[in-house]
């Protein structure tokens, strides 16, 4: 059998499973610690899944990076192996993570030297390849404005050099199955598209063909269902009146039993909190899927219109059906740039006359910052600062004003929250709890780059 | 009454697009809401917060409706100035609709 660059024997065949359990820890990078703790002491793992990085994540860890060429690794990343390893030894499993974020060498590296401080020797391995920042300077043709995002072509055609700071393509299965067949225990990644960290020991583990497009649609059926963590076991799903959720406080992460055939059982470690039931799981897959039809990652352009959800026990989903068909011809790259500071204030007004006296304070400040700044926006949290539409309006007995503004530098955006403080003095009567900030806004804009432009790149480290 | 009382939803986010998932209770009901709840009567009753064009995906498999909603994000959720800059909260806008 032959997939990609990677050849089995005879040996690895009979090794092939036709169940593996996968669980899944950590849905973003600032996900909670101790589910993942529960699974990898108590969920009788083969692998278990933290994917930590959301749309611009990447090019955060890139600005940490650029301070200090030896970070740019997720933040937790010390805190989560220090307290999983122990646990992933004992129990033989092996963990595949994005944590590896801007700079995946270096977070192996460290990986190797909490192995050491443990007295453990283990294999690990580093799939970079994603980062074409390089790339995106020097080349203009190979790249391809992505959802008719005008701004993405004059950013790579006039300004790039200025103000882009990350240029990362989502890669796919590749360079994890690589590092799975050269026995790494620890799998860290740059960008990958997030189904692809649980499709590819599907793959590894069943013999699947990478082109058997509809075993990896249905694997990436799964993968999605998995990749957000709690968001399937009930998990951003509660409401106390309609969709109740016990034991929130100890939310239990989910893991899959997946079989050869591409069907999966979803379920989560006995005793801890949340639920999984039909209605988790059909909010979990219908979760930022833009075409039901066309679910594209890098390995597959998958089908979701075609997917089975059961409830077979409590806490238990089964998933079969999906499917797919070929796969792309380009990447999806993410390209972060400097877009804005942005400057912001909040005061809150209570009691009587709240609204009216929040209101006369947001028209002052307009009024005073109008000449220095385009794009304002001002908010009167609980009425409007979130469903910004007449008809959502309630009455409140208190009102907090929000004013943010984009601005070209630091000390201009400064300006914004200065002027919300000074309303102690210069504005309506009895403001109170005035906070401000600063912060510099990393935008992102999306472009397809032909697949044989990047190559993923798998480095092992042990010792 | 309102679809809050028989359905429930999620939003995600993609750039400038929100996607508004809807999942009635029963699944029963599923084809009245096929009827009742269509892109136009969804791209009205979310004016001043969608400008785009909004898509209805019809998913029978599972008795439930996926509204993916051009332009709702105020420019996308890295650059928008609005508090909820993911559209989160948008799943509950939806399902303050009347029908």
């Amino acid at each position: 059998m032959k997939f990609q660059n990677v050849v089995y024997n005879l040996h690895d065949y009979l090794k092939m499973k036709n169940k593996i359990r996968i669980g899944c820890g950590a849905g973003f990078s600032g996900d909670r610690i101790e589910p993942a703790i529960v699974l990898a002491e108590k969920g009788e793992l083969d692998y278990l899944v933290l994917e930590c990085l959301a749309e611009r994540t990447i090019a955060l860890a890139n600005k940490r990076k650029m301070a200090d060429s030896t970070k740019g690794y997720d933040p937790l990343l010390e805190r989560r192996i220090e307290t999983l390893l122990p646990h992933l030894l004992k129990n033989n499993i092996r963990l595949i993570t994005n944590m590896g974020a801007a700079n995946p060498i270096e977070g192996a590296k460290k990986i190797i030297e909490i192995a050491k401080k443990q007295g453990v020797n283990i294999k690990v391995a580093a799939v970079s390849g994603d980062d074409v920042i390089g790339d995106l300077q020097i080349t203009n043709d190979d790249f391809r404005v992505f959802n008719n995002e005008n701004f993405a072509y004059d950013l790579i055609q006039n300004r790039k050099s200025q103000i882009v700071n990350s240029a990362n393509a989502y890669l796919g299965i590749e360079g994890i199955l690589e590092a799975l067949q050269a026995d790494a225990q620890i799998i860290i990644t740059g960008r990958v598209a997030d189904p692809s960290l649980f499709l590819a020991p599907m793959i590894h583990e069943f013999g699947w063909q990478t082109d058997d497009f509809d075993l990896l649609g249905k694997g990436t059926v799964i993968g999605h269902l998995m990749e957000c963590a709690g968001h399937i076991t009930g998990g951003y799903f509660a409401d106390p009146i309609k969709k109740p959720v016990e034991n929130m406080e100890n939310l239990g992460h989910p893991f899959a039993d997946i079989f050869s055939d591409g069907s999966a059982i979803i379920s989560k470690v006995e005793g801890t909190g949340g639920i999984i039931n039909l209605q988790t799981a059909k909010e979990q897959l219908l979760y930022e899927v833009i075409n039901p039809n066309e679910y594209f990652t890098p390995d597959v352009i998958a089908d979701f219109t075609s997917v089975k959800l059961e409830e077979i026990g409590k806490n238990q989903i089964k998933v079969s059906g999906g499917g797919g068909k070929t796969k792309p011809e380009t990447y999806k790259v993410s390209v972060g740039y400097k877009a804005f500071w942005q400057g912001e204030g909040e005061i809150s007004y209570a009691g009587y006359s709240a609204l009216e006296r929040a209101k006369l304070a947001g028209e002052t400040l307009e009024k005073r910052l109008k000449p220095q700044f385009d794009d304002i926006q001002v908010d009167y949290i609980g009425q409007n600062s979130v469903f910004p539409n007449s008809k959502f309006q309630y009455q409140n007995s208190e009102v907090r004003l929000r004013i943010a503004a984009k601005a070209q530098t630091q000390a201009e955006a400064a300006l914004i929250g200065e002027e919300v403080e000074a309303l102690y003095t210069n504005g309506p009567a009895g403001g109170g709890g005035v906070r401000k900030y600063v912060n510099e806004v990393i935008g992102i804009v999306s472009v397809l780059v032909d697949r044989n432009k990047i190559k993923p790149v798998m480095t092992l480290f042990s010792e | 009454m309102k679809l809050y009382d028989i359905a429930h939803s999620r939003a995600g986010d993609k750039g400038n697009i929100s996607t508004l998932s809807l999942i009635p209770y029963n699944e029963n009901d599923y084809e009245m809401l096929c009827q009742k709840v269509t892109a136009d009567t969804v791209k009205k009753h979310m004016e001043g917060i969608i400008s785009g064009e909004i898509i209805r995906y019809e998913m029978p498999n599972i008795s439930s409706l996926l509204f993916v909603c051009q332009d709702a994000l105020a420019g996308g959720v890295t650059t928008s100035l609005r508090m909820d800059t993911h559209g989160k909260a948008l799943s509950y806008a939806l399902l303050t609709m009347e029908i």
